[in-house]
């Protein structure tokens, strides 16, 4: 029997890596009987799906732009190495 | 064509500076280092021997920049030295997170899905404002695995940590998003 700490940990590597067969079982089967534990599962896989979004919305932000200081200082240092 | 080529790096910079710098800025968070790595990038693209004729350019040099962005993040590994963990450590926070007999302290709640556009609008302003407090380790790893997809041998080579370590990390970045995640989920 695992506790749900340990079954928190095996759930988080479940996304990372493969489970053994002896985890995969002693992991379902604490999920059968654990309903906090079925919703972390659930939770930790939304997010890692959901990140995805949140950086496409960052990368098509036109407003978000380098910073003019920054260009001109980008510029110079392209220029002294295209020489 | 050596005109035109000296030109080149110029229209680069006018046409995916912006680009780039968000791409850095999301996976960075630092202004600063986002610009340094934009920087870099430009110069890299400048000495490679692969940029003229360049049909897609913006693919090519956002994979330059992934390379810069994954040094950075290396550097930012070594700055403290990593604790030794093949056990799940008990720090102060991930304490917290179970009693003694490692039930949950706190269960789980049920988020609902967001019923509509405003509400999926806001589930991801909650995410990002959370990944933004995420400590800069857990971020990066987070980042690798869950944006890029890297497996987690490909992590370990890019960042020189161990597979264990990655775990680890990867562990507390989603149990420390989560619960912040949660909180404010549900307490919007």
């Amino acid at each position: 029997m695992i506790t749900c700490k340990q079954a928190s940990q095996l759930l988080s590597q479940s996304l990372d890596r493969q489970l053994s067969w002896r985890e995969r079982l002693i992991l379902r089967f604490h999920l059968l009987l654990c309903d906090a534990c079925k919703r972390f599962a659930r939770q930790i896989v939304l997010l890692g799906n959901t990140v995805k979004q949140v950086f496409q919305k960052i990368e098509q932000d036109e407003h978000l732009q380098l910073p003019q200081e920054a260009r001109e200082r980008i510029t110079a240092a392209v220029e002294s190495h295209s020489t | 064509m050596s005109n035109s080529a000296s030109k080149t790096p110029h229209a680069w910079l006018a046409e995916h500076g912006d680009y780039l710098y968000r791409f850095s800025l999301a996976r960075l968070r630092d202004p600063h280092l986002a610009e340094d790595a934009v920087q870099e990038t430009l110069l890299a693209a400048i000495q490679s021997q692969s940029y003229a004729g360049q049909s897609a350019p913006r693919t090519w040099l956002t994979g330059i920049l992934k390379h810069k962005i994954i040094d950075i993040m290396r550097r930012q590994m070594r700055e403290q030295p990593l604790q030794q963990e093949d056990d799940l450590p008990t720090e102060p926070g991930l304490e917290d997170f179970f009693d003694e007999t490692g039930h949950w302290a706190d269960r789980p709640q049920a988020w609902g899905s967001p019923d509509d556009e405003l509400e999926q609008k806001q589930f991801l302003i909650i995410l990002q404002e959370c990944m933004e407090r995420l400590p800069v380790k857990l971020a990066s790893l987070f980042i690798l695995r869950e944006v890029h997809e890297d497996d987690n041998d490909e992590i370990c080579k890019e960042l020189n940590i161990s597979p264990t370590n990655a775990w680890v990390m990867l562990y507390r970045a989603r149990m420390g998003l989560r619960k912040c995640i949660e909180l404010h989920w549900l307490g919007r």
